[in-house]
């Protein structure tokens, strides 16, 4: 649905935001891009949706060029900007219309009407923007970008600073928006947000994309399983004959933490657990825990 | 051509002049109503005609122009810089909108409410002066040159600034003495010789001049050249358009 080849842009100061980015997402997927804040996420949703010039590459959207043939590219996507600018004195029903309009749409009220209903603005829509909340300035955000029916919308963090209960609702959105065929592009600081969400997730840092996944094989190729076994008496090291295991002892030396790999024929544990007897170590309690794509994404950044 | 969207701008730039009626009609019309009462009646009635037309009478084309240049200015350049200043642009930004369909919502709009208030001065000075429109078909082509080449200028004035204070110091330090100086209460001829020398490098002087010829007949230079003067600035204005459209300056990074 959106290819992006080489592309490069670099700033009047000279800031390179983004350097050679090569990226394809696919219809109808959640693609959810996480970065630090200045990795150049907006900067490559800015560029692909036409607010910002490229410097060099090239981006088609549904095999169209976003310069050559923007009419129709734009005419494509709907953006949920990260700030939440909204036109203060104008009602929720106006500012809606006159995105849709704006996007080459004609006035339908019956669309904008479902739109509303769905996102929970209808009783708001003669309500002009500044007696509303922040939560629903973010939906009425929402509402313009869906107003001219685009087949692929954008969300630049779009549950920064809303509460969970509002948070759990545009998730749901956002799954109904996907089982409707629409392509969404998230990004977001909310790793638990990608997790729940995406069905692939792009890494970007300084400007480069360092990863591309589906999330699922990520989570299972990139995280990590540990055994934590809490001991009956304090340690003061590993023993020499557990020396073959992953095994850390933790600050309070009162537990052992076993890193093991799930993909692996044989995780060890069973072994483990029978040199611990040899060795006379008893434990009381043990638990296991996976690595989240938080995890991930604080190693894939550090590393980078 | 996206006419849906140039009608969405056109429609949105008008309901916020309905939304502040006060502000937008009600007043710079006040405000013009005040200049005929003060120069027209108070003192224009101890002023000798010029040219053959009472003061009050000739200070109408003057009073209108300076309206709609003001008011021009004023709409365009705060249609374009409020959304940048809330950071909306980003929406006209992202459409699939051509420049050439943005100018035309934004300076249409700006141009019609111009229209709007030149009109209702004109009506409301008819309630103070007697008034006569010698050639209505040139004195409208003015008055919608005028709007036009002004609701540009306010655009480019709009786009460039960056805070309020460089939205209202052209208005208030350029504009406003020209403007002032351009004719409106007086003839050029009245003043000394090298004075008329100096007016003649204000573009006002020329569009005033026009103007009040489609009243009275009466101009400081000729029709011709007033014409042409207004059309080169109608051009010079869309020239920059052009240029900052192109470069995208102050709009895209």
């Amino acid at each position: 649905m959106i290819d992006i080849r080489g592309l490069t842009k670099t700033y009047a100061g000279g800031f390179e935001a983004l350097k050679n980015v090569s990226l394809s997402i696919n219809k109808s997927e959640i693609f959810a891009l996480l970065g630090p804040n200045g990795a150049g996420k907006t900067t490559l949703i800015n560029i692909v949706c036409g607010i910002t010039r490229l410097t060099r590459g090239k981006v088609l959207v549904d095999g169209h060029d976003i310069i050559s043939d923007f009419r129709l590219t734009r005419a494509k996507i709907g953006l949920v900007p990260q700030e939440m600018p909204t036109e203060s004195f104008e009602t929720v029903w106006n500012t809606c219309r006159f995105s849709r309009g704006l996007f080459g749409k004609p006035a339908s009220p019956e669309y904008l009407e479902k739109v509303l209903k769905w996102l929970s603005l209808w009783d708001k829509k003669d309500t002009k923007s500044l007696e509303l909340s922040g939560g629903m300035k973010r939906r009425v955000l929402i509402a313009k970008a869906l107003a001219h029916q685009p087949e692929i919308l954008f969300l630049d963090e779009p549950t920064a600073g809303v509460d969970v209960e509002l948070r759990q609702d545009m998730w749901n959105v956002v799954k109904a928006l996907r089982g409707e065929g629409v392509t969404v592009i998230l990004t977001t600081h909310y790793i638990e947000e990608a997790e729940q969400l995406a069905d692939r997730v792009g890494v970007i840092n300084h400007g480069e994309i360092i990863l591309v996944e589906e999330k699922e094989k990520l989570m299972r190729e990139m995280g990590k399983k540990q055994l934590m076994l809490h001991l009956y008496e304090q340690l003061d090291s590993v023993p020499q004959s557990l020396s073959k295991y992953d095994l850390e002892l933790t600050d309070n030396r009162q537990a052992l933490v076993y890193n093991y790999d799930t993909k692996g024929e044989h995780t060890g544990i069973t072994d483990l657990i029978s040199d611990l007897r040899d060795a006379e170590i008893r434990f009381n309690d043990l638990q296991t825990s996976q690595s989240s794509l938080e995890d991930i994404f604080v190693d894939l950044v550090r590393k980078a | 051509m996206n006419l849906y969207a140039v009608k969405a701008i056109y429609r949105y730039e008008m309901a916020r002049m309905f939304r502040t009626v006060v502000q937008s009609i009600v007043a710079p019309v006040l405000s013009t109503s005040l200049y005929f009462v003060i120069f027209g009646s108070a003192i224009g009635s101890r002023i000798t005609e010029i040219d053959g037309v009472s003061y009050g009478s000739f200070i109408v084309p003057g009073l209108i122009m300076l309206s709609v240049m003001t008011e021009s200015i004023s709409n365009s350049s705060f249609a374009i810089y409020f959304p940048k200043f809330t950071g909306t642009i980003f929406e006209v930004l992202s459409a699939p909108v051509s420049y050439g369909e943005v100018l035309l919502g934004y300076v249409g709009a700006a141009a019609t409410k111009s229209v709007i208030i030149g009109t209702i001065i004109l009506a409301t000075a008819s309630l103070f002066v007697d008034l006569e429109v010698a050639h209505p078909v040139i004195m409208v082509a003015f008055l919608l040159l005028t709007c036009v080449s002004f609701c540009l200028f306010g655009f480019i004035l709009g786009v460039w600034a960056d805070g309020w204070e460089k939205l209202t110091i052209v208005p208030i330090l350029v504009i406003m003495p020209l403007t002032f100086l351009g004719g409106t209460f007086y003839s050029i001829s009245m003043l000394p010789p090298a004075w008329q020398t100096i007016s003649l490098f204000n573009p006002v002087v020329y569009l005033i001049s026009g103007f009040r010829w489609s009243f009275y007949e009466n101009a400081d230079v000729s029709v011709a050249l007033s014409l042409g003067m207004a059309i080169t600035f109608l051009a010079a204005c869309l020239l920059i358009v052009r240029w900052i459209f192109r470069t995208g300056y102050k709009l895209r990074t």
